[in-house]
């Protein structure tokens, strides 16, 4: 099979499952959904897998578009993929959670009456997921951007009685929009300049764009190249929920937990994070970008893992933790080292699904109870759940030889490398984030299943271990968790595994960090003389210091700096900021046009005006219309003599 | 010595008379029809003036067509009167505003 058929495959087998998941979901039973889900995904997966293995065998990479939808003005917009390292681990990473998770889903939504439409969804994210990732075209890259918003908006409010699902996905769908409205800005000002959709060929006219000026304000250039940068990372702070579009991530949590692992922690938030790492030869042309990107993500980084330390709901501190974690990974990108991103992303992929799922497994076991105030104790009744869960969120805050421990440190050392403006800053953030992500990471671990068991008796009665459904993906997630950050760290972040694919500088930070590197066994023992290991286990000390040993202590310390905790309670304010002045702002905008413009100047002036007017100036003219005959033959003889008198008089 | 504009000024004064005959007159629609009689015979006086002066036959013809016109324009005219009589039992010019806007 050729390799364009073989990506038609990848992308067509979870799509046709969808639509027969979705369509005929009525006709056919809940084991055929979930069976022909399932193997439409598995298809896909080890297509993906085969692929991936080509690849590192030295494949070369495939460029080709496969069908032609439409050529405007020499704009020829195409279905392609372009299949590289970079693209073959994001397809294989995103089939294997997905894969994952379809698995668990059995388990999960087992009394759900919307099983097989669940399952059409989450095929249907696939698909989408997929499209966005193997595109050769930004036509394509938008068109699945799009897709796996749309998605997501369906799959945030799946249980659509429940009100607070529906503001949820309302609110990811605007909010996304606001970042879409740029990312398509970019894609413009690229057509514009570069006159193509083609990765390739834009890539191969950068220098169109470089040392043109545009004004967006007058009087003020800003460099093109820029402009673009900052558009097309306007998108991904929507999508990869980056301060400070990133209030709809924590509420998407009103979703089912399958897709808060599948999208809101290793998929499809990625994609901004991918698409930044896929257009780096565009990013590494503007500094001015890289610094706003470092600051971005640096700040999300590190203020959002706080709001972590607040919260009590299991899966919103996940929530706070992914963006907590992306904000690194953006900081990764904007520091010029995309591999670490990348790398990052990956890893995070595997033990961030593995939370959320080891976090649906304690919902199930508690009744969708989700609040951690009423848990306590749990290792005793779901020991696997423990344990994975336990691996997850060490993997989480880079604990040494755990996946996460060696794209953290990397990030982390990069940005210290990095000269992008602003870096200094970054460092100082992820340095702090490192202590906050074991502070919130151990509190959610030592408030679930460690300590005094705080449920009801009833509910303390019915606490067993999950399904194998669901233990099954939680183990197949946690051994990645632990070992792919050994296994691949020197191929994929110090060899040349993203050569081609990502456009790193030559004397960038991991070019540095390279040099330095000798093997991960050399490197986990570097660990030990830098900071982050200490800040680590520092945090992972006031966790079980504050939540085991003197649990009285976090209500104290609340309290006593109530003004703080508020703040942090409030989410800094950004949903009452949302709410009260952009959303009532935006609202009393439109009353105002509906009222004055609409209602007064449309309806009233123009149409109901124009009404009067004519029945005005008829009422007038109706006054000559007498019904007496001499009348009118009065006017005609009037009019008789004035047509003779001008025609006589011209003359 | 009669001159053209002799025969035009008494063909202009008729047609004047029948003008103010149609507007003065409030009462009775035959009035109406007498002074349209009058406005037609005014321009057949011109007809055969002119006629008769360029020496050319054709506006004596004209006046043949008109004449007969107007007959039958009288006879239908008449013949509506009858039936407007009969259905409103009056013939005042004041009352017919049916048209009126």
């Amino acid at each position: 099979m050729s390799i364009a058929n073989l990506c038609l495959l990848i992308v067509l087998a979870p799509l046709l499952a969808a639509i027969v998941a979705g369509l005929g979901g009525r006709f056919i039973s809940r084991a055929a959904a979930h069976t022909l889900c399932i193997a439409g995904v598995t298809v896909s997966f080890a297509a993906s897998a085969w692929i991936l293995d080509q690849m590192l065998d030295g494949a070369p990479v495939f460029n080709q578009s496969v069908y032609t939808w439409g050529v405007s003005d020499g704009l020829s917009m195409e279905i392609g993929f372009l299949i590289d390292n970079l693209s073959a681990l994001m397809m294989t990473v995103v089939t294997f959670v997905s894969l994952a998770v379809h698995v668990y889903t059995i388990g999960y939504m087992r009394d759900d009456p919307g099983y097989q439409r669940f399952f059409a969804y989450i095929s249907l994210f696939t698909f989408a997921m997929l499209m966005l990732v193997m595109s050769n075209n930004f036509l394509q890259l938008f068109f699945g951007w799009e897709a796996v918003g749309l998605v997501s908006y369906l799959l945030i409010g799946f249980w659509y009685k429940r009100p607070t699902a529906i503001f949820a996905n309302y609110k990811a769908f605007i909010v996304n929009r606001i970042g879409d409205f740029g990312f398509i800005v970019g894609i413009a000002v690229i057509v514009a300049y570069m006159g193509s959709l083609d990765y390739m060929e834009v890539f191969e006219r950068i220098p169109r764009a470089i040392g043109h000026d545009l004004y967006l304000t007058p009087g003020e250039p800003s460099k093109v190249i820029t402009v673009i940068c900052v558009a097309l990372f306007l998108g991904a702070m929507g999508k990869s929920a980056q301060l400070p579009l990133h209030v709809w991530l924590p509420d998407s949590m009103e979703g089912p937990t399958p897709i808060s692992a599948l999208i809101h922690a290793a998929t499809m938030v990625t994609a901004g994070i991918f698409m930044v790492a896929r257009m780096s030869p565009l990013f590494q042309m503007s500094p001015d970008a890289l610094h706003f990107i470092v600051v971005i993500g640096a700040t999300t980084a590190l203020f959002m893992g706080l709001l972590g330390l607040v919260n009590n709901d299991i899966k919103r501190v996940i929530a706070y933790s992914t963006l907590s974690q992306l904000g690194y990974m953006t900081a990764a990108l904007g520091a010029g080292a995309y591999g670490a991103g990348i790398f990052h992303l990956m890893t995070h992929a595997f033990f961030k699904a593995l939370l959320f799922l080891a976090a649906g497994s304690v919902i199930i076991g508690m009744h969708h109870e989700q609040d951690m105030r009423r848990m306590g104790g749990l290792k005793r009744y779901m020991p696997i759940t423990y344990w994975t869960c336990l691996i997850g969120s060490l993997a989480l805050i880079g604990f040494p030889g755990f996946s996460g421990f060696f794209s953290k440190d990397i990030i982390i050392e990069a940005i210290w490398h990095s000269d992008t403006e602003g870096s200094a800053y970054a460092y100082g953030c992820v340095l702090i984030g490192v202590f906050v992500t074991a502070l919130y990471s151990f509190r959610l671990v030592f408030m679930t299943f460690h300590g005094r068991e705080r449920m009801d008796e009833h509910t303390r009665e019915h606490l067993h271990e999950s399904p194998w459904v669901v233990m099954l993906p939680l183990i197949a997630l946690a051994i990645p968790s632990i070992v792919i950050g050994w296994l691949t760290v020197g191929p994929v972040v110090f060899g040349d595994f993203f050569t081609g694919a990502i456009a790193h500088a030559p004397n960038g930070p991991l070019a540095e960090l390279g040099r330095e590197f000798h093997g991960p066994a050399a490197f986990v023992l570097h660990a030990a003389r830098s900071p982050v290991l200490y800040l680590a286990l520092g945090g992972i000390v006031a966790a079980w210091y504050l939540y085991l040993k003197r649990p009285d202590l976090p209500d104290r310390i609340a309290t006593r700096y109530s003004r703080l905790y508020r703040l942090l309670v409030n989410k800094y304010y950004f949903d009452w900021f949302n709410e009260n002045v952009v959303a009532s702002g935006v609202r009393s905008f439109g009353t105002g046009l509906w009222r004055r413009g609409d209602e007064t100047v449309i309806d009233g002036w123009l149409v109901n005006g124009s009404a009067r007017a004519i029945g005005a100036l008829a009422a007038v003219v109706r006054q000559v219309q007498s019904g007496y005959l001499y009348h009118y033959a009065f006017a005609m003889i009037i009019g008789l003599s004035l047509l003779l008198g001008w025609l006589l008089l011209r003359s | 010595m009669i001159t053209l504009s002799h025969y035009l000024l008494l063909a202009g004064l008729l047609f004047a008379i029948a003008v103010a005959g149609i507007f003065l007159n409030r009462k009775n629609v035959i009035l109406l029809l007498m002074c349209i009689e009058l406005m037609l015979l005014a321009v057949n006086f011109n007809f055969v003036a002119f006629s008769r002066f360029l020496g050319n036959l054709d506006g004596q013809i004209f006046v043949f067509f008109i004449l007969t016109v107007a007959a039958a324009e009288a006879a239908i005219g008449l013949a509506i009167l009858v039936v407007l009589f009969r259905q409103r039992r009056s013939i005042n010019v004041e009352e017919l505003d049916a048209m009126k806007g």
